[in-house]
């Protein structure tokens, strides 16, 4: 499917030097915007989630004109707030042996050596730099008596780096993020657009030049122009209909940006996150996460006997499988999370899955209440407890958890060079929407470290390197006729979506999408059922666009209209991913394909054909995309097969 | 389980609104209120009558989007939980649900259940916030708190801005929320160079736009994160020692 001779080899931009020079050396001979000059500039921001608010009002500090949107009612909402667990930096407070190498080299290789080494270092540096700004900010991190930060272990890693704000962590660190962008708009510096949904990218001579938006209460479209446009959009695991992402998350904006000629990378790495509720029933709307945290003091098991219907107290202890700790003795319960989804995935599949709907596993705190007793199990886990039991109706402290894995992250995303920049000139990617930091896995605690690593001190560093070429040199007005143009593609688009006038809703395709993506580009992915899947979704996608039915009309709040959008690009997306999954012919971290097993069936590696990032190109509707390849060195981290025996 | 909503149904806010109702047939027990509600707009939309449009994001109880008034209850029966947290099991076959937007004078009705907060983000502009720029920060230990106060403070700092305290109150009032952010701010060190002056600019951008606390005490029933009331009293404490401290500060006579 790769048309190799159209494939080009990319250029992320990486500073010569010696890894932990190169950020400071980019910082001294990048260009820079002098600050009466500032003010000259406008910048678009789209999305306020932690990349995105924290770009936003760090750019606003600076003296920058900042226009910052949100498709929510107010810019606090974003789903960064979900994160629960907590966030890393090498502060090395615990005195473990942690460092910036360490949290480098951990990073880079429970990525399974698909990430970028120069941008990794640079996230492990400024990762301390986060920790200061977000307690200077207010953040309520949780506290040792001594009134000192506390730490704790997070994730499978050996050290204590993480920190911590009870089970909220991602809403206090947004919070924060959210205050500053606050003030940023009460100083006049940001120009805050909520319930307004960014719907494309606007490219004229081969750069970036603006954005096309639907206000979504009265239906108006609108344009607005800019020196540089930031996508700080989050992921795109609602692909999958069922994920612990929030209803409203969609990859409209990143994939927008895609057809207009930025490229796609590593589509196919998503992470599946071990410890979710499991599915209920049909009319599952969502999935919702359990923290990671919990396998510090659960134990996971099934029964021996595949089948076993007997409730979990009734089996008794020889009658139990705990499967991590027999398969991983080194690690047990506290494999990455790749490893931990890909053992309750066989386990389920081979008849030992328990629940009503023999969907899930145990996360058992019998052993840890015995050993601890109650009352500290209650306050280490209590707020999660209490929210399993609101939705499950049982009671963990006397009744294991079920618990089964859920989409939760996307790894891949737009491709970027070491500036945060796309393939389109003056158009950046910041958080979740890039691709750059966590390669085919991300390690726990990681997304909040990227996200406020981007938004607070690399976009902000690096984006006056192009803003330097354009200093008075207005932006594009928007009646220029690519705007016009855009703005009439959209309108176009919206009311073929409000005329199909078909049979069937919105959620109804994305259901069958979502079956689809992930029944075969999941936790496990093989040759034959992605083929099938392609031919799947172009089938879900013709019935989409001949039976699709949105009442309502284009002038007035209309959520159904909103989701069609969406939807629609979620099925080209979708097949990018198989597509992407197809042609990467090895295992790596989330991406789990069959045919590429070691003898002892973990996934295998293939340095020497796969050593490389894979960048998509759009061509057209009707022909297939173009690989490009951006080869990724190990100079610092050397290759090796992960082993968590 | 089969249940019978009245839903407050308006198609923008310059039109009147009104109740419809709707037999939900079949539902889980285990469906949360918000499955129940996308199962009776999946079949609205295949009847030909348009979604009932509400707020929701996360389905977690966390990000605030989500929010109606359920037999005159802000996020329903139960304690602590937000709307979208709320499972049908907390009803009874047979029961007839009564649907609403939030009520208050400050947030006007954009379509059906779906209100217009932005009232609260003003509060936060007013001064919800430390003014630290990006780099300007020293190292994060240098500063310690108390674990009491950074647990008090992170009490206060759950508020996840729903504006079920302002549906809940007689008079609309706003008192919780913003005092809410006053007390997560005011008990930590770092908050304390702006303390006073954020204090002031708050309460007052609050009174902008709704109306006066009379102590009824209703927010903190209503509130899904449970915040105490108590943050209310710091609030007027402090509003009330602003008033000379601020002056003395400033070199002036009360």
């Amino acid at each position: 499917m790769t048309t190799e001779h159209n494939a080009r080899v990319l250029d992320a931009k990486i500073p010569d030097g010696p890894i932990q020079e190169k950020w400071d050396k980019y910082r001294f001979d990048t260009k820079l915007v002098n600050p009466s000059n500032r003010r000259k500039y406008d910048i678009i921001v789209v999305g306020t989630g932690l990349a995105g608010a924290g770009a936003a009002a760090t750019l606003g500090e600076q003296g920058y004109n900042v226009k910052a949107f949100t498709y929510n009612d107010s810019s606090r909402r974003a789903h960064s707030i979900g994160a629960q667990g907590g966030i890393n930096a090498a502060k090395n407070y615990p005195n473990d042996n942690d460092s910036i190498f360490r949290l480098f080299y951990d990073t880079v290789k429970g990525g399974d050596y698909r990430s970028r080494e120069a941008n990794v270092y640079r996230l492990a540096q400024v990762s301390n730099e986060i920790i200061d700004q977000t307690v200077a900010q207010g953040a309520p991190y949780a506290r040792e008596y001594g009134g000192l930060l506390d730490n704790r272990s997070f994730g499978g890693a050996q050290v204590s780096r993480t920190f911590y704000a009870r089970g909220q962590t991602g809403q206090q660190l947004l919070l924060t993020a959210y205050q500053a962008l606050a003030r940023q708009v009460a100083a006049g510096t940001v120009e805050l657009f909520t319930r307004t949904e960014m719907l494309d990218v606007v490219v004229k001579d081969g750069r970036a030049v603006g954005i096309v938006t639907r206000d979504l209460i009265t239906g108006e479209i609108g344009s607005h122009s800019a020196h540089a446009v930031v996508l700080a959009t989050g992921g795109y695991s609602n692909v999958y209909f069922l994920s612990t992402n929030a209803m409203n998350c969609n990859g409209t904006a990143i994939w927008r940006a895609y057809r207009k000629g930025a490229l796609f990378a590593s589509p196919s790495f998503t992470q599946i996150h071990p410890t979710c509720i499991p599915v209920g029933d049909e009319f599952q709307s969502k999935l919702v996460l359990m923290s990671e945290s919990l396998r510090n003091d659960g134990r996971i098991w099934v029964p021996k006997e595949a089948g076993d219907d007997r409730p979990p107290n009734d089996i008794p202890e020889e009658g139990r499988d705990y499967y991590l700790e027999r398969m991983y003795p080194a690690f047990g319960n506290l494999v990455p999370r790749d490893v931990a989804s890909r053992a309750a995935m066989r386990m389920v599949q081979s008849g030992h899955g328990v629940g009503p709907l023999k969907n899930g596993v145990y996360l058992d705190f019998a052993d840890a209440i015995g050993r601890l007793g109650r009352k500290t199990i209650e306050d280490r886990y209590g707020n999660l407890f209490e929210m399993y039991e609101r939705i499950t109706d049982e009671n963990p402290y006397e009744v294991p958890m079920r618990i089964y894995p859920a989409p939760h992250y996307t790894m891949g995303g737009l491709w970027v060079d070491y500036n945060l920049e796309t393939t389109i000139p003056g158009l950046f990617a910041a958080g979740e929407a890039n691709f750059s930091d966590h390669g085919a896995n991300r390690l726990g605690a990681s997304a909040l470290m990227q996200g406020l690593a981007d938004g607070y001190f690399v976009l902000p560093a690096t984006i006056s390197s192009y803003l330097a070429n354009w200093l008075n040199v207005p932006p594009v007005p928007t009646d220029d006729p690519e705007f016009v143009e855009a703005e009439q593609e959209l309108k176009d688009r919206i009311d073929k979506f409000l005329s199909i006038n078909g049979t069937h809703t919105v959620d109804y395709f994305h259901r069958k999408l979502g079956k689809v993506m992930i029944d075969e580009c999941g936790m496990s992915r093989s040759r034959e059922g992605l083929e099938k899947a392609l031919e799947q979704i172009a089938e879900i996608k013709r019935d989409f666009w001949s039976d699709l039915r949105v009442l309502g009309t284009a002038e007035s709040l209309n959520q159904s209209l909103e989701r069609a959008g969406r939807v629609a690009d979620f099925l080209e997306l979708g097949e990018l991913m198989v597509r992407d999954a197809l042609d990467r012919e090895e295992s790596c971290g989330g991406h789990f394909r069959v045919e590429h097993v070691t003898d002892e069936g973990e996934a295998k590696r293939d340095d020497e054909n796969f050593a490389f990032v894979s960048a998509w190109e759009w061509t057209g509707e009707d022909s297939p995309p173009i690989r490009h390849k951006e080869p990724l060195e190990f100079e610092y981290v050397p290759l090796s097969q992960r082993s968590y025996k | 389980m089969d249940v019978t909503l009245r839903v407050w149904r308006q198609p923008d806010s310059a039109s009147e609104g009104g109740f419809a109702t709707y037999e939900a047939k079949g539902v889980s027990e285990d469906a949360s209120f918000f499955e129940m509600l996308d199962m009776v707009n999946e079949r609205l939309n295949d009847s030909g009558e348009e979604p009932i449009a509400f707020d929701s994001d996360c389905r977690e109880g966390i990000c605030g989007t989500c929010g109606v008034m359920i037999d005159g209850h802000p996020h329903g029966p139960q304690r602590g939980t937000a709307t979208c947290q709320l499972h049908m099991r907390k009803f009874k076959d047979g029961d007839t649900i009564v649907i609403e937007p939030w009520r208050a004078e400050a947030f006007r009705v954009v379509r059906d259940l779906v209100v217009d907060r932005s009232p609260f983000d003003k509060i936060i502009q007013a001064g919800g916030y430390i003014s630290v720029n990006v780099g300007a920060a020293q190292d994060a230990n240098e500063t310690l708190i108390p674990r009491p106060a950074a647990e008090a403070s992170m009490d206060a700092a759950a508020c996840i801005g729903c504006a079920a305290c302002v549906a809940a109150c007689p008079n609309g009032a706003a008192n919780l929320f913003t005092a809410a952010k006053i007390a997560h701010l005011g008990l930590l060190p770092q908050g304390q160079p702006e303390r006073y002056l954020r204090t002031v600019a708050m309460v007052e951008t609050m009174e902008d736009y709704f109306g006066s606390c009379r102590n009824y005490g209703e927010c903190e029933t209503a509130c899904p994160k449970s915040i105490s009331i108590d943050v209310i009293a710091w609030m007027n404490r402090d509003y009330v020692a602003a008033q000379w401290k601020n002056f003395r500060k400033q070199g002036q006579q009360v």
